[in-house]
């Protein structure tokens, strides 16, 4: 392929200075508005679902935004004790069902599946805009009851307090988290179909990319863990409306066994939200050391390692909730077990960049932040993971501070590296790169100066879920606050420069990073139908070895100019 | 995508199946669909299994609780019902034969007697909660019990009413469903309804296994 045939034709009667015209491609089967809602094309359903997330991230960092202004002070003057509840509540229903746990899967997973494995589209492509209503209705309908009246049960609802005693919208809540579930549901029961059931020849199962086991094994924890808490949700309905008292002691319940079976969810769902971003940033780390994964067997298996384990260890988050002390004793091992597969992965990630000509592109630099801030996220459970110490550090902003840098930190450095990765197949455009490095740094410091300081504030002892707190604790607060800004400008940014760049950027060519995968084999963006002719995979993932003797990114990038 | 692909997989003198544009052929779209279908009855077992779990956590606390309430359970509608779901499933899986040696005609009736069972089954069960109404068993409305053992029967009864409702729900669903494909193998070409009419006997085997669970579960505790 020569350069011209990489520059879109400039239809003859328009000024130069007009944006590019793009080529024939999914994005151009039909630009009206009834076009994208009755789309049932994987690739649009990804950008209805990146859209619907981006401005649900939004509202769930306002909140946070309140939240960090009012622990500016000591005092609870920027808002009451009781509206401060409402926020963090909200802050925690948004962010973890509306944006993390579709972030990667449902965007990028839904784009890419297909692509990757060279299919045509998911097996249940109406399934999946089925998915995508379910979600968008439930969240909104949620969004609208926190709006109107709030929840202040944190997003953890735990009985007694949610089905006793807390006079807010928390019937309307779980409505929504409920059928917001059943979109994960369905989305994870479509990936694993397509992955058993459309790869094309050649993919074996040890030819997937590391991306698509990730998405194999987050979707079968979203098919085996959400319907639990599905019933679990109306389980607390019930007894919140009619009270049943299975989850109520004074009618002979235990509320314990409603924080077993929300766990049981819970725990797993934070495997939701890492697993798929360790496979963007495998992907990222082969592409940007020139070099094949080190140890591809080992990583697959430990993302199956992980997703398995995952599934065994929800009683930490019960250790002192008076749970058997033994079980308390199973649940820690099974927690440092945890370790080793995440380990290996950091380990692998480490080695595939020795000897690698590495670059510091944009997503590169969202990887490696990942990989900084999970180890130093994963390393702090392991503290939470130890019986005697978690009894000082439960319920305080350690804890906030460990699972901010995995989500936060780990899970949208990679969303973002991963969307700068694929940014030039999903748009056909490119962006600005120094922008973007300039934002991933920005956002890798703000980061650090928001919640390396609640680390600080944990071992101390401020309790998390507070609106006010006494003096001695003010400087540290004044820092995360403080960083908090600089994080915010670093989520902001991005919106800018790619919105520059879906209007006014140079034109992608098919495979602007040099990287192997089937995805890059076909144009930017790509056709309604995926491929014009059907691809084969003739060689395991990442063969980086060859590529380095050929054209380099530069070249390949430089060759649209 | 190749032309002999498709026609081998529809019979001789029957045109080619109609395959959605994602799948190659239509084996691959039957092993998609199928698939599909024990997925989700994969996330069926772990939803009720929560209500299962429940049952047990209560029982392990109230076991002589559980086994009096249980001595109120209807147990002749109760049994009635289990025959009544198990000759539905017999129906169901003479649908799915008939369809799979393309007897439409055949197949559209057996789905038409499999709903008609299931009907029967709802009917049976609501009877049956009218009675429990009359035998004061219903929480809220009009609970009474032997106070020695009233927390734990009140328990039960909540546990009996949510996973009973929850199997009648999941019932109702299969009622439509077979009533569906009855009118479809009825009216159009065999087609892709073989296949299609097997994923659904797939859901409806699984509620009625629902059921043998609940069976004893709620209607032979301590009943010796």
């Amino acid at each position: 392929m020569t350069p011209s045939d990489l520059v879109a034709p400039v239809p003859s009667g328009a000024p130069p200075e007009a944006r590019p015209a793009l080529p024939h491609s999914y994005l151009t089967e039909g630009t009206t508005l009834r076009s994208w809602l009755t789309t049932t094309d994987h690739k649009r359903i990804a950008i209805l679902y990146a859209v619907s997330i981006t401005v649900f991230f939004f509202i769930g960092g306002a909140a946070a935004t309140f939240m960090r202004l009012e622990l500016a002070t000591p005092a609870g003057d920027v808002v009451s004790a009781e509206t401060y509840n409402k926020l963090f509540t909200m802050h925690g229903v948004i962010m973890v069902w509306f944006f993390l746990i579709p972030s990667i899967p449902a965007t990028l997973g839904n784009f890419l599946v297909p692509l990757m494995i060279g299919a045509r589209d998911l097996a249940f492509p109406r399934l999946n805009l089925a998915s995508w209503y379910l979600y968008v209705g439930g969240a909104t309908f949620t969004i609208i009851a926190m709006i109107a009246g709030g929840v202040d049960t944190g997003w953890t609802f735990y009985a007694p307090f949610s089905t006793l005693f807390s006079n807010t919208h928390v019937i309307y809540v779980l409505a929504g988290v409920f059928v917001v579930g059943f979109s994960s549901i369905l989305t994870g029961l479509n990936f694993i179909v397509t992955i058993h059931t459309m790869r094309a020849p050649g993919v074996h199962w040890f030819r997937l990319p590391l991306f698509v086991w990730a998405q194999y094994a987050t979707s079968a924890i979203l098919v085996l863990a959400t319907p639990v808490l599905a019933m679990t949700l109306i389980l607390l309905a019930l007894e919140r409306i009619a009270g049943i008292g299975i989850f109520d002691p004074a009618l002979g319940g235990d509320p314990l066994l409603f924080q077993h079976l929300f766990w049981f969810y819970s725990h797993p769902a934070v495997y939701v939200m890492v697993l798929p971003a360790m496979g963007v940033v495998s992907e990222i780390f082969a592409c940007f050391s020139r070099n094949p994964i080190f140890g591809y067997r080992t990583m697959a298996y430990a993302i199956i390692a992980i997703a398995v384990i995952g599934f065994l260890v929800w009683g930490h988050h019960m250790f002192v909730s008076g749970q058997s002390m033994y079980a308390g004793v199973a649940f820690s091992l099974l927690s440092f077990l945890v370790a080793i597969p995440s380990a290996v992965k950091v380990f692998n990630w480490t080695a595939t960049l020795w000897h690698g000509r590495i670059r510091y592109d944009a997503p590169m630099l969202y990887a490696l932040g990942f990989v900084g801030l999970f180890t130093i996220g994963g390393m702090t459970g392991l503290f939470l993971a130890a019986l005697a110490l978690d009894v000082h550090l439960t319920d305080t902003y350690f804890v906030i501070a460990h699972f901010h840098y995995i989500m936060v930190g780990g899970s949208v450095s990679a969303y973002l590296g991963g969307i700068h990765f694929w940014w030039p197949k999903i748009t056909g455009r490119l962006y600005s790169d120094r922008w973007a490095r300039f934002a991933a740094i920005l956002l890798f410091l703000g980061f650090n100066f928001t919640f390396f300081p609640q680390y600080l504030l944990g071992i101390e002892g401020m309790p998390r879920r507070y609106h006010a707190y006494p003096p001695e604790f003010q400087t540290l607060n004044v820092l995360s606050s403080a960083g908090a800004v600089i994080l915010a400008l670093g989520y902001l940014l991005p919106l800018i420069y790619l919105g520059w760049s879906l209007f006014r950027g140079r034109p992608a060519p098919a495979n602007p990073w040099n990287a192997t995968g089937l995805e890059w084999r076909t144009s930017s963006p790509p056709p309604e139908n995926n491929f014009d002719v059907r691809p084969e995979m003739t060689e395991p993932p990442y063969a980086y070895r060859e590529a380095r003797l050929g054209r380099d990114i530069v070249e390949a990038r430089e060759g649209t100019q | 995508m190749s032309a002999g692909a498709i026609a081998t997989d529809a019979p001789r003198g029957e045109p080619p199946l109609p395959v959605a544009h994602q799948f190659d052929d239509a084996a691959q779209q039957a092993d998609a669909a199928s698939l599909g279908m024990w997925l989700f009855l994969a996330t069926e077992i772990l939803f009720f299994g929560v209500l299962f779990f429940a049952y047990a956590v209560a029982r392990a606390r109230f076991p002589d609780a559980f086994a009096a309430a249980s001595r109120h359970t209807n147990l002749l509608l109760g049994t009635t019902n289990t025959a009544v779901l198990l000759t539905s499933s017999f129906t169901m899986a003479l649908a799915v034969h008939a369809a799979g040696a393309r007897r439409m005609r055949a197949a559209a009736l057996l789905l038409t007697l499999t709903a008609a069972i299931g009907v029967a089954f709802a009917a049976i069960k609501l009877t049956e909660y009218a009675l429990d109404y009359r035998g004061h068993l219903v929480p809220v409305v009009n609970f009474a019990f032997d106070p020695r053992y009233a927390q734990g029967a009140l328990l039960f009864f909540w546990l009996y009413f949510v996973t009973t409702g929850a199997h009648l729900v999941h019932l109702s669903i299969g009622v439509a469903i077979a009533l569906t494909f009855a009118w479809r193998c009825a009216r159009r070409a065999p087609g892709r309804l073989p296949e299609q009419v097997e994923t659904a006997g797939l859901y409806w085997h699984f509620v009625d296994l629902v059921w043998i669970f609940l069976y004893p579960c709620l209607y032979l505790v301590a009943r010796t």
